[in-house]
């Protein structure tokens, strides 16, 4: 009656509980859902709700009209990813859930970045620019503002880096992420 | 154009007219509502349908009514009210189907679609503020596509985990003309509960059950819901396993079979919760481990091992991490598991010093009380007369409180859809109307409901339809004078500062059944109680019996909250 991978004798004491643990790394959510009212309500409301915390979101649209892609990153360091994951799921509007994995993830964030760059700092906030692969979209006598697209790591270290020439304002969209090769997300 | 016009074109009729129609292929016979504004239409549409209609005279009691019927016959129940605060009236029960996993679909009106946002003459966020507290919810925004969310509304309610779906209908879609096609198939691609249950998991399961020295079976309202009472007793009785059940689960394991340790938590019995305590395998089914069960988490059934079945993914590790989760449904994976289990051979002489220290458990800690010398009605003693006037044999509903308790202690359920109460939200005013719509649901039983003379008096208004339409529920209220359950919290945790916890004499209950047209009785002695309540029950339609019982009763044995159940009092 044996079954692969199933032992024919079983002590208790060698049962581990298989769920409710946390990793302790960032988690990427990438979540199908139905293109419909109310959608993103419900899940912000989920979160909210459990004390789940959202650490950035990132919604729009796929290929397919009638379906939408949210992007979420946690902290599982807080949460239960399971538990998270299987609340989520429990929504009927939730068509599909991927826990991505770091190392088959390729993930993005667009930012922009309101810098203080008078006559002095100028060259210095464009060098490093440059040294990010961002782009300078708007120039003023004053400030310079500059779009950057990279990951999540990379807006943080870029951010550091201009703070102290005085950064005015920051917009970030948040991670959206895809999963390398083949396979859909 | 009139709706006669409408009927002779063959496809084409009112959208309410066809939401009779889908009301109709979902085997509806019984709705409980209140109309307004917003749902005329509607209304106008109950006028010729030919589906019962049950007039209730305020919408948390009707929203009750339906989950009654829905536990008690385990079909779907149906609940409707108008927009804005007939609407916000149905969040009570609402949150009490989510919570107790109970299938209702709720229909709402809405204003008409030009008012929507507008803080509109009764506008209410329906979808909005049900949010939260509702399994599914479909905000109707083309009048084609009512059928089709009827269905679905249906489907979600009463399959995977049970619970409620609200669909809100504004009143200029409900009224206009669509083209209607009976609805056969349901298209909801995020919506695939498992049910079937993993089989090399129920192995592993079976497999650690004959490893156990010191099992026991925690039962809850899942197996009630999946209808696997039976199943559930076959598992405990293919060894002898000892059998607990939370509040919403009993009825699940007969009450009075001799592997059967009482209901478990704050106010269960010292030995379920000590049998617990010391397990070394509990078998969790349908039960979702609720703080009134577990007391305190990080204390709680210290040397055990966990089987987890739940159809609800979610409920795994949820509170307790499960060393053996298997999700799906109980009346699937019940006999499966238990013919996993006999394949095994185990041994069953494993279990004879489990046995032999649970036995030890109830003789020194059945539940008791100090009964009165004289004809007072201790409260006990009330629920154990009521048991026996009705042979143990009725559907008994109760309100929440204290007697709620009781009637969980000394009512022994002998089938599951016996005991109807509001376990997880523990809603006052719920008694009632639930036992009103059990009725409806059953009307060949005998429906008793328990109430406290707090909860009773939060829908007490309903006595009016039982009268109307002649629903012979026999309502036995535990009359103290006293919200009772706070005041024992405040007699044993606040140094008996009684803080508004008096209700005094009033209403005079008996006048209260007298001026809605049902029978109002008085009764005090002791002696005679048992007959009294025999004549009760007897009498034609809906009675209301007021039992004057002991003012200051405290219900134990008693986990205090945060506690672990090592720690039970009284």
């Amino acid at each position: 009656m044996g079954e692969p991978g199933t032992k024919e004798v079983l002590s208790l004491d060698e049962l581990e509980a298989v769920a409710g643990l946390r990793t302790g790394r960032k988690h990427v959510l990438s979540i199908l859902v139905e293109n419909k009212p109310g959608v993103l309500t419900r899940i912000a409301g989920l979160f909210a709700r459990r004390g789940f915390n959202i650490d950035t979101l990132a919604v729009g649209p796929t290929d397919d009209e009638r379906i939408s892609r949210i992007t979420l990153t946690l902290d599982g360091a807080l949460h239960p990813i399971d538990q998270v994951t299987k609340q989520l799921h429990k929504l009927i509007n939730v068509l599909k859930i991927r826990d991505l994995e770091p190392r088959e993830t390729l993930a993005r964030e667009l930012a922009m970045f309101k810098v203080s760059a008078d006559g002095a700092s100028r060259a210095e906030v464009m060098q490093i620019c440059e040294i990010f692969r961002g782009k300078v979209v708007d120039v003023t006598k004053r400030s310079v503002v500059i779009e950057l697209t990279g990951t999540c790591d990379k807006v943080d270290a870029f951010e550091q880096l201009v703070r102290p020439f005085g950064l005015i304002e920051m917009a970030r969209t948040g991670e959206i992420a895809i999963a390398r090769g083949r396979g859909e997300t | 154009m009139g709706h006669a016009q409408a009927y002779q074109e063959a496809m084409n009729m009112r959208a309410v007219d066809a939401l009779m129609e889908c009301l109709k292929a979902e085997g509806v016979d019984v709705v409980f509502g209140l109309p307004g504004g917003a749902n005329l239409p509607t209304y106008d549409a109950f006028y010729d349908a030919g589906i019962r209609h049950i007039l209730v005279r305020h919408e948390a009691g009707g929203g009750h009514a339906a989950e009654g019927y829905a536990k008690a016959t385990g079909k779907v129940g149906v609940s409707l009210a108008t927009s804005g605060p007939g609407a916000t009236n149905l969040i009570t029960p609402i949150c009490d189907a989510m919570m107790d996993s109970v299938p209702v679909v709720f229909i709402t009106g809405q204003v008409r679609t030009e008012l929507l946002g507008t803080d509109g003459f009764q506008e209410a966020d329906m979808i909005g503020i049900s949010m939260p507290v509702v399994k599914h919810s479909f905000m109707i925004q083309d009048p084609t596509e009512i059928p089709r969310s009827i269905h679905e509304a249906f489907h979600i309610a009463r399959t995977g985990r049970p619970g409620p779906v609200v669909v809100d209908i504004p009143q200029d879609l409900s009224r206009a003309d669509i083209p209607y096609e009976p609805v056969t198939d349901v298209r909801l691609p995020g919506y695939q509960p498992t049910t079937e249950g993993n089989q090399k998991q129920i192995r592993i399961a079976a497999k650690a059950l004959a490893n156990a020295r010191r099992p026991i079976i925690y039962a809850g309202g899942g197996v009630v819901s999946a209808g696997a009472g039976a199943e559930l007793t076959e598992l405990a009785m293919s060894d002898r396993f000892p059998v607990t059940c939370t509040v919403m689960g009993l009825g699940a394991f007969p009450g009075t079979h001799e592997q059967w340790l009482g209901m478990l938590g704050m106010h269960g019995t010292r030995a379920a919760n000590y049998a617990m305590d010391e397990a070394d395998l509990i078998c969790a089914i349908g039960a979702r481990f609720d703080d009134r069960v577990t007391g305190k988490l990080s204390e709680f059934a210290p040397r055990a091992k966990f089987i987890h079945i739940d159809v609800d993914p979610a409920e795994i590790s949820k509170n307790v991490p499960a060393h053996i989760p298997i999700v799906g449904d109980a009346k699937n994976i019940l006999p499966r598991l238990t013919a996993e289990y006999r394949a095994l051979a185990a041994d069953p002489g494993r279990l004879e010093e489990w046995w032999s220290r649970i036995r030890v458990w109830q003789e020194r800690h059945p539940l008791r009380y100090d009964d009165s010398t004289d004809s007072e009605i201790k409260p006990q003693y009330m629920v154990q007369a009521l048991y026996e006037a009705t042979g143990g044999e009725a559907i008994v509903v109760s309100d929440v409180g204290q007697h709620q308790m009781w009637t969980a202690q000394y009512y022994h359920f002998p089938q599951p859809r016996r005991w109807i109460n509001s376990g997880g939200l523990g809603t006052m005013g719920f008694g009632l109307p639930a036992a009103m719509g059990a009725k409806v649901g059953c009307p060949d039983q005998t429906v008793v409901c328990v109430a406290g003379d707090g909860s009773v008096q939060m829908n007490a208004q309903e006595l009016a339809t039982c009268a109307q339409e002649g629903i012979a529920i026999k309502v036995f209220i535990m009359n103290n004078g006293y919200l009772g359950m706070v005041r024992q919290w405040q007699e044993l945790f606040w140094d008996k500062r009684y803080s508004q916890v008096e209700m005094g004499e009033w209403p005079d209950f008996v006048k209260l059944a007298e001026a809605y047209g049902a029978t109002g009785i008085r009764l005090q002695d002791k002696h005679t109680l048992v007959d009294d309540m025999k004549a009760a029950l007897a009498v034609d339609g809906p009675v209301l019996v007021d039992v004057r019982v002991t003012r200051e009763e405290n219900t134990y044995p008693m986990i205090p909250a945060g506690q672990p159940a090592r720690n039970m009092v009284g």
